[in-house]
């Protein structure tokens, strides 16, 4: 066998053995079978809805949802539209993942700090709770939550009373609400010049270290002089005031007032998601070297200033995108609302699946919704991930 | 005399020392002791009193059966034995060739079977379950002194795990003759669900979810925007929605005639949404291979398929192990997801429980019982992931 001279040019390649057109094949291929799954699809679903005598559209959104929402953050009865149904639903998914990740943010925090705290007991306690709380479902937590805590309370007319005018019964948790006063605006106003004074005393101490002439002290005083403002500001003007639940013959009236539904799904939520922060903000605080830590004592940093300008600015870059995906968690995680009946947005629009007969339309809108949220969210880390990175060198 | 052969000095060693150092070091952190111990010992005796006096523990033990497997067939029930059997089995034999992850699997099995013993004798189920659950324990132990033997080849094993999940679900499901009359998936529930629907989960998800991670980081245009696109769809939305998706739309996505069974098409809503994050984790490990090996495979003549096979995928996925253990152990806390569409594994089984006159108010008792089933279980995984990082030295490579 005499080997044939090989042929430099690529037009002698067959084409089943091209690359340039098997890439072209594949694709084609990859298209054609979506294609045909999404027309399979399509023609199924329509001859279903016709099978119903339903079609597929979103008209239903403008007619009465005549349904009722247990609570809302704005006015609506059930004679409003199915629209207005959906929004009432948003909000309230938005509210609950806020404020829960707020306060799991506080929460998580401080377990992260307790899980490297000198003191033995606490570092237990907080790799218990820690332990505890990522190896059992959040749906079991809540369960445990709504119907063995929230629902086996004492009735009204045996409300467990805490210190500061905070009541607890079947119906809730009633907290003394915050009002703005008239006087509001002078109060900020004051805590504005106050401010203004601290940043004056911040630039001028500056000017004088630059100069060789540290004044020590003055920055301190400017943070007294700010506080007092603050804090006599508040005593003349009362800005907020308080508004304390009243007992009623059969309820509390008043206050702030926080369903049963709305305060497990927010302990639940809070409590599960800590554990998971508390991790990320230990993992990223372990991850600051100890050469860091070494040369900021070298310093003669005190241990708070080490903290605060070493560890946790270095810690902050590590943290942010575990962080992130935390919140998105906690935001997804708040459509478990269904199982203990907080009207959240996957509730409402189960009910709206299920009066107008028409799920798929309604299930496009929720999924778009939570993935709009969970979008505008990563966006908004990634911006302030952006910020905490530019501190790298 | 050198420093050296000086005894340390009294107070830097011993318990007292190690209390003064980690519990006393300073006032504040005594205060904090003194406190926090103060609090522990009135929770615990709050929490001892209850379960001890006041809890009515007989509401689990009493409805024992149906957690562990809801309302299959008391008749069927040797079905459930000759599958546990056969796991207990192979689970030892793997424990005892494999080495120390599996072994934990292999202790947790046979524990949890030894405390699900005990739990049965505290039951009306009487002692013969009992003696079954025990012996099956054994069974575990035998079978490991088989493995560690070496009799059994490791491409045995694998065979033999891979065909006992169709097996098993042809054995629970039943072939409709006399012999083997089929059980409507309606009366699979409990623990026996819970394990099921995790179990196919986690072997179907982990393949699709190596293919999305591929697909993601082709050369294809078309191949990466539906992949991509598709993982992060399902990861900006939350299970239930999925699991919505699959019980009330599929239906209506398929041809009439074709009626899949609930209990599978909660599984496929399970694998869809577990494969997405598992490609992200895999994507990882693609990530973390440098070009030079795919760059050395080319150049000794393998193609693209063999590149993946051969020397990508190998390394990328012995990387990723851990944190998709981590993924499985939410995927199996996940699972209590479907009593929202109504199927009755362990935490859905709890409601008609609940909803028994002799149980009223008891739902702390159960769903306690839940939660401390749920933890021994992923707290074993979790342990089990621990170990796996350490004997793959992932991280010190």
């Amino acid at each position: 066998m005499t080997p044939e001279p090989r042929s430099t040019s690529a037009t002698t390649v067959p084409p089943w053995r091209d690359v340039r057109v098997l890439r072209i094949a594949a694709q084609v291929v990859v298209i054609v079978v979506f294609g045909v799954l999404v027309v399979f699809i399509a023609r199924n679903f329509l001859g279903a809805m016709e099978e119903r005598g339903l079609g597929f559209g979103f008209s239903f959104l403008g007619r009465s949802a005549g349904f009722d929402i247990s609570e809302s953050p704005i006015p609506y009865t059930p004679a409003d539209t199915y629209s207005t149904a959906f929004i009432v639903g948003l909000l309230n998914t938005l509210f609950v993942s806020l404020v829960g990740i707020i306060l799991a943010t506080i929460l998580g925090v401080i377990v992260g700090v307790a899980r490297l705290s000198p003191n033995w007991l606490v570092r237990r306690i907080a790799s218990g709770y820690v332990e505890l709380i990522r190896n059992t479902p959040l749906l079991v937590q809540l369960f445990i939550i709504y119907f063995a805590v929230f629902l086996q309370l004492p009735s009204v007319a045996q409300t467990l009373t805490f210190p500061g005018s905070i009541f607890v019964n079947q119906r809730g948790l009633f907290l003394p609400g915050p009002q703005l006063n008239a006087s509001f605006p002078i109060w900020l106003g004051l805590v504005a010049v106050g401010i203004g004074v601290l940043v004056a005393a911040r630039i001028y101490a500056r000017r004088r270290e630059d100069a060789g002439r540290p004044q020590p002290g003055l920055r301190s005083i400017a943070w007294i002089v700010l506080a007092g403002i603050v804090v006599i500001g508040w005593v003349i003007t009362a800005p907020v005031v308080f508004d304390l639940p009243v007992r009623q013959q059969f309820n509390f009236a008043g206050g702030l007032a926080l369903s049963p539904e709305f305060s497990a799904l927010l302990a639940g939520l809070v409590l599960y998601t800590a554990a998971f922060i508390g991790e990320v903000v230990r993992g990223g605080i372990q991850a600051v070297r100890r050469g860091q830590l070494e040369a900021a004592r070298a310093l003669g940093l005190s241990e708070g200033d080490t903290l605060r300008l070493v560890v946790f600015p270095q810690a902050l870059r590590i943290i942010v995108p575990p962080l992130t995906s935390q919140y998105l968690n906690l935001a997804k995680n708040s459509s478990l609302a269904i199982a203990i009946g907080y009207p959240d947005l996957f509730k409402v629009g189960q009910t709206m699946a299920n009066q107008t007969g028409q799920p798929v339309p309604v299930i496009m809108m929720v999924m778009a919704t939570y993935l709009a949220i969970s979008l505008f969210t990563s966006a908004l880390m990634n911006l302030y991930n952006r910020r905490v990175q530019v501190l790298e060198r | 005399m050198t420093a050296a052969t000086l005894p340390p000095p009294r107070d830097a060693i011993g318990p007292i020392a190690w209390l003064r150092e980690n519990l006393f070091s300073g006032w504040v952190n005594s205060l904090v002791t003194v406190l926090i111990a103060a609090a522990l010992a009135w929770l615990a005796i709050g929490i001892g009193g209850w379960a001890l006096t006041e809890a009515r523990w007989s509401v689990v033990t009493n409805n024992l059966r149906l957690f562990l497997i809801g309302q299959y067939p008391g008749d069927q029930a040797w079905r459930l034995w000759v599958l546990l059997a056969v796991i207990s089995v192979l689970s030892g034999i793997s424990a005892g060739s494999l080495g120390r992850t599996t072994r934990v699997l292999a202790i947790t099995l046979s524990a949890c079977q030894l405390l699900i013993a005990a739990l049965i004798l505290a039951s009306p189920l009487g002692l013969l379950p009992a003696g079954a659950f025990v012996l099956n324990a054994g069974l575990v132990w035998v079978a490991f002194f088989v493995g560690v033997r070496g009799l059994v080849p490791r491409r045995a094993m694998l065979v033999a795990w891979l065909l006992s999940l169709p097996a098993s679900f042809l054995l629970l499901s039943g072939i409709g003759d006399s012999a083997l009359p089929s059980v409507s998936t309606n009366l699979w529930g409990g623990l026996l669900l819970t394990i099921l629907l995790a179990t196919v989960g986690i072997l179907l998800s982990f393949p699709l979810g190596v293919i999305l991670a591929l697909g993601r980081r082709s050369e294809l245009p078309v191949v990466r925007i539906l992949s991509t696109g598709y993982i992060e769809l399902i990861r900006g939305v939350p299970l239930v929605t999925i699991l919505f998706m699959a019980d009330i739309i599929l239906p209506l996505f398929l041809p009439g005639e074709w009626r899949l069974d609930r209990v599978a098409r909660a599984m496929g809503g399970i694998t869809l949404f577990s494969a997405a994050y598992v490609a992200e984790n895999v994507r990882g490990g693609l990530q973390a291979i440098p070009t030079g090996q795919i760059e050395a495979a080319h150049a000794l003549g393998l193609n693209g398929v063999q590149t993946n096979l051969y020397i990508v995928l190998p390394q990328a996925l012995r990387a990723v192990i851990p944190a998709n253990v981590g993924l499985f152990i939410s995927l199996l806390k996940d699972t209590t997801l479907v009593t929202i569409i109504g199927l009755l594994e362990l935490l859905g089984i709890s409601r008609a429980v609940l909803a028994q006159s002799e149980s009223f108010g008891a739902q702390m008792e159960v769903y306690v019982f839940i939660a401390v089933v749920f933890f021994i279980l992923c707290y074993a995984m979790s342990q089990a992931s621990y170990r796996l990082e350490r004997q793959l030295g992932v991280g010190t490579r």
